[in-house]
């Protein structure tokens, strides 16, 4: 049997060069990495990998003697062209062409650990120690120059990597020429990777010139051309198929294996098993498909139910007693708001259980080779990753790599991770190379949910209909929230018995505005299913993980009260933001009321209370605004809606979406990232729900879990980008994150604006046809 | 397990296979192609799609044995190292994210295109919609679409 020893050729190559197809377009050569100042991982093929140290710039830079630069970052990129963004700012710091500079990104062996990708915070967190090794270097190469051309320092002047002496520019020397083969072996200061820093300042953001231009993305060309390199398509030498076998119930124990009847199957390899954990191995990936599906087990059903089915899952959470609550956040005296009330509102809202269900199920490859684990993933969070897996398989972590590699969108915690300890633990049992794929079923069913959330609120109005009283009391279903690659808490772990002691609590937020009300209360439980561990409702990290629940129910009371004090919408937020509090300090609220603003103005908003009179056609339209923060980034949506009265279809006609994130180093990219979020909102929205009755998650595919597709897309979307800051033209304007917040305020927008066009508001999420209808009818609409 | 052969992007491969092995993983694992890709086995998204006779084809769900024609794959649009005028159109329009499933937006619009070289808004969004996106690019998708077509004319 031939054991890899090595990477593969052009995994390798897709590695090292996977801007490679826009550096030939820019005229560059193909930079040799074998020949670089930095160890490839070709040259030491057979680990251990000793992390790379954030402290020695070597790590961050490498330049060529081709006067080019290689960035590496310990962040990973699906997509929303982080990568890309990266390399404008960390280019702007070093002074050197944009087009003469690639990035490699989230391999643990050749990266510094930034944790990979999570919580948006690519732009507003780990830029900064990327600019300021640029900056450093940059600080270092002039020292180089000024030695070599007999000039202060103070008298060299550099652009596009060439350092002149500024009294006689015909005295130059390239970056390449000063540094290439050779290592900077500047050593770097910072209690830990977010502190990094040299003795350089980074720029002002008036003097970056790349940073705030409309770069194309480096990773389109690739993924266009069919050139791209996946971790699906990773093959390694003697590598095998596997498949897993899924409980066909949940907190089902398995009772019996029947391997004849797979045995005699073509390419059958091995039955692998241990507790409730099964899966099979096979020569080829079309044989373990039919060999999951051939296998006979037999499995015992739990004494009690696991959970209650989808339709009775929120009377299971109002009755449920809390695994844990979060201290009330109280200011003013509600209750006496409430005793003086005009008018006391009150609402309850209901928000299921939504999934990842990336577009491909989870996949991983595991290669046992020389005694070492190497994991090729697209997980989003390589690092972590590695130490779950030494952790799983009890391996030093030194003999554990992950390489990181493009795949299906992740959007948080997804069952990439348990895809990939299953490889490595199959890989290692078996001692040849595995491919574990996830298939639809098991990924829609069994990938990690965002948790479901019931909402109740209060709201006190004064006669003059100002909200004076506020109250928000949610409880998400959120108990024993699975971490990132928790060697514990990987559905195969806890398949195979692993129970953590204590549970993660979970958690269940509060909303996220600066509304002026006086007197409010907001308060968060969790509770639980009574199914803990091998659950198919295991809740995990998904795209702003309270947010889009706590929002929805938050900004659809908000529409109800300004609906109740008959007055518009957005002048009834309006009149809270401007109101003056103790409370903030006035960026938040200054640019809360910038994008309310401008997404008003972008959208023409004609100021009138909602509902509006209904129509007499078939088709009724209306339109909704709902606005919050994720972090310091701030979000205005609105959207208009056409609600069909024959079949409770919703169409999202327009789409309105005010955005300030601070800096934005690439417009276009990061339009595009909010269009997609603002998207994914929409099908949240309008489609998605996790359903399941009393034994196993009954939505499996994309016809019984239904999602956005073409024909839902708005006529348009407009993203318009505000700089809200009280002093716009700092020169330290800071970037802030920009993957989730879109999102979070879809939720309310939709529903607000059906309730305009219908005067029918509908408080549980999705908002599919039938749902509607039947609210239009009970309302006779 | 018997002998087939197959014409893929202007090459014939020859494999003893089993006939009843869809064509997605013969492309993938045997011939070593990247564009189709493995979205959910069940023809239902249209990662996986293939062109063959000029209709967009799932290649999840073919059984090799039932190929009848060339078949044109993502990596086979492009000629003498000239990007087809939909690929340039998703360089332009800056279209997908994490493009796991533009493999399947690509070749479903270019068979759509090949017969209806103008299409209306609605067309674009009948003849797309069982074409998946969970990054939700279909937005800039119907653009992109919109402006290969007018490349095109």
């Amino acid at each position: 049997m031939t054991l890899s020893a090595v990477i593969p050729k052009h995994v390798e190559e897709a590695l090292r060069t996977h801007r490679r197809g826009f550096l030939k377009s820019a005229g560059l050569l193909v930079v040799s990495f074998a020949v670089s100042a930095k160890n490839s991982a070709a040259a030491e093929p057979a680990g251990p990998y000793p992390d790379p140290d954030f402290r020695q710039l070597d790590s961050w830079i490498v330049i060529h003697e081709n006067n080019t630069a290689t960035f590496y970052v310990g962040k990973t990129d699906a997509g929303q062209g982080t990568g890309t963004g990266f390399r404008q700012l960390m280019s702007d710091e070093l002074d050197i062409a944009f087009d003469k500079t690639t990035c490699v990104m989230g391999s643990t062996d050749i990266t510094v650990d930034q944790g990979g990708s999570g919580g948006s915070t690519a732009m507003e967190r780990d830029s900064w120690p990327m600019r300021r090794a640029a900056a450093e270097a940059r600080r270092a190469l002039l020292e180089m120059a000024s030695g070599r051309l007999g000039a202060p320092v103070d008298q060299l002047a550099v652009s596009n990597a060439l350092i002149q002496v500024k009294a006689d520019p015909s005295k130059r020397v390239t970056y390449g020429e000063l540094i290439a083969g050779k290592k900077f072996n500047v050593t770097l200061t910072g209690a830990n990777v977010n502190a990094v820093t040299g003795a350089a300042k980074v720029k002002t953001v008036q003097e970056l010139k790349y940073t705030g231009q409309s770069l194309e993305r480096d990773d389109i060309p690739a993924k266009v051309d069919g050139s791209q390199k996946w971790v699906v398509g990773v093959k390694l030498p003697g590598m095998l198929h596997a498949r897993n076998v899924k409980p066909p119930f949940a907190g089902a124990k398995l009772t019996g294996i029947d391997e004849s009847s797979v045995r005699n199957l073509p390419g059958f390899i091995k039955v692998m098993s241990k507790g409730n954990y099964v899966a099979v191995v096979c020569e080829r990936e079309e044989q373990a498909i039919g060999a999951a599906r051939a296998l006979k087990t037999t499995w015992e059903k739990p004494a009690t139910a696991p959970f209650p089915a989808s339709e009775d899952l929120f009377q299971h959470m109002r009755g449920a007693v809390p695994t844990s609550a979060s201290d009330p956040i109280v200011m003013g005296d509600p209750d006496a708001a409430f005793s003086s009330a005009a008018n006391v509102i009150e609402a309850e809202y209901e928000i299921p259980f939504q999934g990842h269900t990336s577009i491909a199920g989870a996949h991983a490859i595991a290669d046992p080779s020389n005694g070492q684990m190497t994991v090729y993933s697209n997980d989003m969070k390589s690092y972590s990753m590695r130490t779950g897996v030494a952790a799983f398989l009890n391996m030093p972590r030194e003999r554990v790599r992950v390489v990181y590699m493009q795949g299906p969108q992740c959007f948080g915690r997804s069952a990439a991770e348990d895809a990939a300890c299953e490889a490595a633990w199959i890989a290692r049992e078996i001692g040849r190379p595995v491919r574990m794929q996830w298939m639809r079923h098991e990924e829609t069913a069994w990938d990690t949910k965002g948790p479901a959330f019931l909402v109740k609120t209060r709201g006190a109005l004064d006669p003059a209909g100002r909200l004076v009283g506020y109250e928000y009391s949610a409880r998400s279903c959120d108990y024993n929230h699975v971490g990132y690659n928790e060697h514990d808490t990987v559905l195969i772990a806890q398949l195979m018995g692993s129970r953590r002691a204590k549970p993660a609590r979970g958690s269940s937020e509060v909303p996220s505005e600066v509304y002026a009300i006086p007197n409010r209360r907001m308060a968060g439980e969790v509770v639980s299913l009574p199914l803990i561990w091998e659950t198919p409702l295991r809740t995990g990290n998904l795209r702003d993980p309270n947010g889009p629940q706590s929002t929805f129910a938050a900004e659809s009371f908000i529409d109800e009260l300004a609906a109740a004090a008959k007055t518009d919408p957005l002048e009834f937020r309006m009149n809270m933001l401007t109101a003056s509090t103790a409370d903030d300090a006035g960026f938040r609220r200054a640019r809360s009321i910038a994008v309310l603003k401008a997404a008003a103005k972008a959208y023409g908003w004609d100021p009138r209370p909602s509902p509006k009179p209904l129509g007499k056609g078939n088709i009724l339209i209306g339109r909704g605004i709902a606005y919050s923060f994720r972090g310091q980034t701030v979000v205005a949506q609105i959207a208009e809606v056409e609600v069909n009265r024959q079949t409770g279809h919703v169409w999202a006609k327009r789409l309105v979406c005010a955005h300030d994130c601070g800096l934005i180093v690439n417009p276009e990219s990061l339009r595009r990232t909010v269009e997609c979020a603002t998207l994914h909102g929409l099908s949240r929205a309008i489609h998605e729900e996790v359903r399941f009755d009393t034994e196993k998650v009954t939505s499996v595919d994309w016809v019984s879990h239904p999602t956005l597709r073409h024909a839902d897309v708005p006529e348009r979307i407009d993203v318009v980008f505000v700089n809200g800051d009280p002093n716009p033209n700092r020169s330290d304007l800071r970037p802030f994150g920009a993957g989730e917040a879109a999102l979070k305020p879809m939720l309310a927008a939709i529903a607000n604006a059906i309730y305009d066009a219908t005067g029918v508001r509908i408080r549980r999420v999705p908002f599919r046809d039938a749902r509607v209808l039947a609210a239009l009818k009970a309302a006779n609409v | 397990m018997s002998n087939i052969t197959i014409k893929v992007n202007g090459g014939t491969h020859t494999l003893n296979i089993d006939p009843a092995t869809p064509l997605l993983y013969i492309l993938r694992n045997d011939i070593g192609l990247e564009g189709p890709r493995f979205g959910c086995g069940l023809g239902q998204c249209g990662a996986c799609t293939v062109i063959i006779n000029g209709a967009a084809v799932r290649s999840c769900i073919l059984p090799v044995s039932s190929v009848k024609g060339e078949i044109t794959t993502l990596e086979g649009l492009s000629s003498n190292g000239k990007l087809h005028p939909l690929q340039q159109a998703w360089i332009d329009e800056q279209v997908p994210q994490c493009g796991f499933c533009q493999n399947g937006q690509i070749m479903t619009a270019k068979a759509m295109l090949d017969k209806v070289p103008h299409p209306s808004d609605a067309q674009i969004r009948e003849s797309m919609n069982s074409t998946l996106c969970r990054c939700m690019t279909y937005y800039r998708i119907q653009a992109a679409i919109k402006r290969a077509a007018k490349a095109m004319a």
